[in-house]
C-alpha cells in the first residue's frame, strides 16, 4: 500500500483528477446539437441529453434529422426489427419514467414456446407476467389502413419532443469539419454547423461509411443480412395458434442462428438470423413441420404481407467518437443478435451522460463512453462462444432431445431452481448478460441433471414426440 | 382491459403486497388504479391512491424490511414488477438510473412534512 507521505497533496489530486476528467470542449449554454437518426438510439441520447442538461441548469439545443415518418405503414415509416423490447429493457425503463403506453404494445409476452426439430416445450417467465413487449416499429406492415396502434418508434420520438428536441425532416447526406465544428448538408441545400454531431443512423443506410471517410478512427461494425416478414392471420388465429408467447426455433439449418415468431395484434412476424440468410434458407424454414404447426392450417402457410433483408450489427465499430462527435446504437456497438433497443439505451444514455457531464472530446468519449460499449462489446465474445456451442447441440438430434427433456421436466416442477429454463430464457429474451448466462451453466445443478437426460436422451430414440405443446 | 398492456392483471380489491410480507421487488402501475392502505390496529388507514406510471414497494429495494403497508387494486389493474437484481445490477453501472425513484421518493418526504405539520396543528404541539 503507498505510504501517504510519499503521494501527491489532496489538492494536486484533486487538481489533476479534475484535468483528467475534463476537457476544454464542453457544452455550454446556447450549445447546439445535431442528432443524425431518430431511430431508439437517437431519441433516446436526446431525451436524455436535455433531462441532463435540465438537471444541471444547462441550456442546449437539440436538432434530430430523421426523414422517416413512423406514423405510416409499410417499409418507409418502419425501421425493420422482430420488435421485442427485452424484459430487462421494459422493466429499466419502467423505473426511469418510461412505461410504453399499451397503444404502443401490440401484445404482451408471458412466455416461450422452444420448439426443435424433436418436439417443442413451454418456458414460462419466473413470474407469469408480461415482461415482454412485442411491438411495431413504424405503424405496421404494408397495406395496413387505419390502425388504433402507434409506432415504438414514433413514441420515443414524441418523448424526445416532448423535453424539447426539434424534428427536422430531412435526410443527411453530408458531413465535414469546418475550423474544427462539425458541419452538416442535407440534399435540399440546408446546411448548418453544430457543437456536438450524435450519428444514429444505424445500420441499414450508409451513412457511417462517410463517417469513416472522416478520419476521426472510426471502422463500422460489421454486418450480416436477416429477413423478416410479416404475417396477416387475424387476431383471433393469432390469439388461438401463438397465444401471448414468442416461439423460438432450434432448428438443424446450416447458417441459421436464431428464428423467431412474433405475436403482434393481427399479424406473426417472423425474424430469420444468421449468416447471410438468402431466400434458400427462409424457404427451408418455412418448409419445415415444426414451423407449419404454428400456423393455423401446416399445410398452407398464407403469403406474407411486408418482408425486408435488413442488415445486424454482429461485430462492435471501432473508435465510434471523435472530437466533437459521437456514435451511438446499431452504427457504434450493439449486443450480439439480441436486445438492440436495450443496447441503443445503453450507449445512448452513455454518451448523453459524458457530453452534459463531461465534455465532448474525443478523451471525454474515450474515458466515460467506450467503457459502456466496451463492456457491451466483450459479452458479445462470450455470446458468440455460447452460439458456436449451441450450433453443436441444435445438430444432433439426441442433444435437443436432451435440452427439452430437462427443460420440460423443469416447467412441471412445483419449485426448486430450474437452470436448464432459466439459460434458454435469457438466452432468446437478451435479459442477463452473456457472460451471466455461462456462468449458470457451470453450476454443477446445470450440468449433473444436463449430463443425466444427455444420457437418457441417447437411449429414447423412439420418444420424438411432442412435449408440452398447449399455450 | 386491453390484454395488451404490461405486467400481471389484478381484480378489483385484489392484494398487490400486503403489510408484514417481505419483499424484493418494486412495482409500477400500467393500467388502472391501486390503493394503498396501512393496517393499524385493526382499523385501514387509506394512505394514497396511485395511478399509470406511479411506482410502489420501492423501500424493499434500498432495506431488508418487511413492507410497511398494504396494496390493493382499485377496479381492474395492469401491475408491472421490476426485479431488485434487475435494477440494483444497472444502478451499479449507472446511478443516475435512480434518480427517478429518489425525485419521487422526495416528492413524497415533502407531503409528509407537510401532513406533519397540519397534524401538529391540530394537536396543538
Ligand atoms: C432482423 C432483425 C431483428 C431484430 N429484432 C430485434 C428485437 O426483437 N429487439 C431488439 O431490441 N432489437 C432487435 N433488432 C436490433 C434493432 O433493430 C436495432 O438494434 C435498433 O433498431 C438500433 O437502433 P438505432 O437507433 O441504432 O438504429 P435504427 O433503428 O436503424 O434507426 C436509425 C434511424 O436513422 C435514420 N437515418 C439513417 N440514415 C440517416 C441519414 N443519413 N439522415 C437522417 N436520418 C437517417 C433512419 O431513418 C432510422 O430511423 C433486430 C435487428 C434485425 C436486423
Amino acid at each position: 500500500m503507498r505510504k501517504p507521505e510519499k503521494g501527491p497533496s489532496l489538492a494536486d489530486s484533486l487538481t489533476s483528477l479534475a484535468q483528467a476528467k475534463s476537457s476544454d470542449l464542453r457544452l455550454e449554454d446556447g450549445s447546439e446539437i445535431a442528432v443524425i437518426g431518430g431511430g431508439p438510439a437517437g431519441s433516446f441520447f436526446s431525451y436524455f441529453v436535455l433531462g441532463q442538461a435540465e438537471r444541471v441548469g444547462l441550456d442546449i439545443r437539440v436538432d434530430i434529422y430523421e426523414p422517416r415518418r413512423f406514423d405510416e405503414s409499410g417499409p418507409s415509416g418502419c425501421n425493420h426489427c422482430g420488435g421485442i423490447i427485452s424484459e430487462s429493457l421494459v422493466q429499466i425503463l419502467a423505473a426511469e419514467g418510461i412505461n410504453i403506453p399499451p397503444s404502443v404494445v401490440q401484445r404482451g409476452i408471458d412466455s416461450y414456446m422452444l420448439h426443435t426439430d424433436v418436439g417443442s416445450t413451454r418456458i414460462d417467465t419466473p413470474l407469469v407476467e408480461k415482461r415482454i413487449a412485442a411491438v411495431f416499429r413504424g405503424a405496421g406492415p404494408s397495406g395496413l389502413g387505419e390502425s388504433s396502434w402507434s409506432s415504438f418508434d414514433s413514441y420515443l420520438l414524441k418523448l424526445a419532443v416532448s423535453k424539447g428536441a426539434q424534428v427536422l425532416r430531412k435526410l443527411v447526406n453530408g458531413v465535414e469539419f469546418k475550423a474544427g465544428r462539425p458541419h452538416l448538408r442535407s440534399p435540399d441545400g440546408w446546411n448548418k454547423d453544430y457543437d456536438l454531431v450524435v450519428v444514429a443512423t444505424g445500420v441499414t443506410s450508409n451513412f457511417f461509411q462517410l463517417i469513416q471517410s472522416l478520419e476521426i478512427g472510426y471502422h463500422p461494425p460489421r454486418t450480416v443480412k436477416t429477413f423478416i416478414c410479416e404475417f396477416e392471420l387475424g387476431r383471433e388465429m393469432v390469439q388461438a395458434h401463438l397465444g401471448t408467447s414468442m416461439h423460438v426455433f432450434l432448428l438443424d439449418i446450416p447458417g441459421l442462428e436464431f428464428a423467431a415468431v412474433i405475436p403482434k395484434g393481427d399479424y406473426a412476424t417472423l425474424c430469420l438470423l444468421g449468416h447471410d440468410i438468402d431466400n434458400q434458407m427462409v424457404e427451408a424454414f418455412l418448409a419445415s413441420p415444426e414451423v407449419k404447426g404454428c400456423f393455423p392450417d401446416p399445410e398452407m402457410i398464407p403469403e406474407h404481407v411486408c418482408f425486408c433483408f435488413p442488415r445486424i450489427n454482429v461485430q462492435s465499430a471501432v473508435q465510434p467518437f471523435g472530437d466533437r462527435m459521437v456514435l451511438v446504437g446499431d452504427c457504434g456497438v450493439a449486443r450480439l443478435y439480441k436486445d438492440g433497443i436495450g443496447a441503443a439505451y445503453r450507449t445512448s444514455k452513455a454518451a448523453a451522460k459524458t457530453a452534459v457531464l463531461h465534455g465532448i472530446a474525443k478523451e471525454d468519449f474515450e474515458q466515460h463512453y467506450w467503457p459502456a460499449c466496451h463492456a457491451i462489446a466483450k459479452d458479445n465474445r462470450i455470446g458468440k462462444f455460447i452460439f458456436a456451442f449451441n450450433h453443436l447441440f441444435q445438430g444432433k438430434r439426441f442433444s435437443q432431445r436432451a435440452v427439452l427433456r430437462m427443460t420440460s421436466w423443469e416447467q412441471q416442477k412445483k419449485e426448486g431452481p430450474r437452470f436448464m429454463s432459466m439459460v434458454l430464457w435469457d438466452l432468446f429474451t437478451g435479459s442477463a448478460a452473456y457472460r451471466e448466462i455461462l456462468w449458470r451453466t457451470f453450476h454443477p445443478a446445470f450440468w449433473v441433471p444436463f449430463a443425466w437426460n444427455l444420457v437418457a436422451a441417447v437411449f429414447s430414440r423412439g420418444g420424438d414426440k411432442k412435449i408440452g405443446r398447449s399455450l | 382491459m386491453k390484454s395488451s398492456a404490461l405486467g400481471r392483471t389484478y381484480a378489483d380489491k385484489e392484494c398487490i403486497i400486503r403489510q408484514g410480507e417481505a419483499g424484493d421487488c418494486m412495482y409500477v402501475v400500467q393500467m388502472g388504479k391501486v390503493e394503498v392502505v396501512r393496517e393499524e390496529g385493526g382499523a385501514e388507514v387509506s394512505l394514497a391512491v396511485l395511478d399509470e406510471g406511479d411506482f410502489f414497494g420501492e423501500m424493499a429495494l434500498f432495506e431488508k424490511e418487511v413492507r410497511s403497508a398494504t396494496v390493493r387494486s382499485l377496479g381492474e389493474s395492469c401491475v408491472l414488477t421490476v426485479d431488485r437484481k434487475t435494477l440494483v445490477g444497472r444502478v451499479q453501472e449507472d446511478p443516475s438510473l435512480a434518480f427517478n425513484i429518489l425525485r419521487t421518493l422526495s416528492s413524497r418526504i415533502r407531503k409528509l412534512n407537510a401532513e406533519l405539520v397540519r397534524a401538529k396543528g391540530r394537536s396543538g404541539t
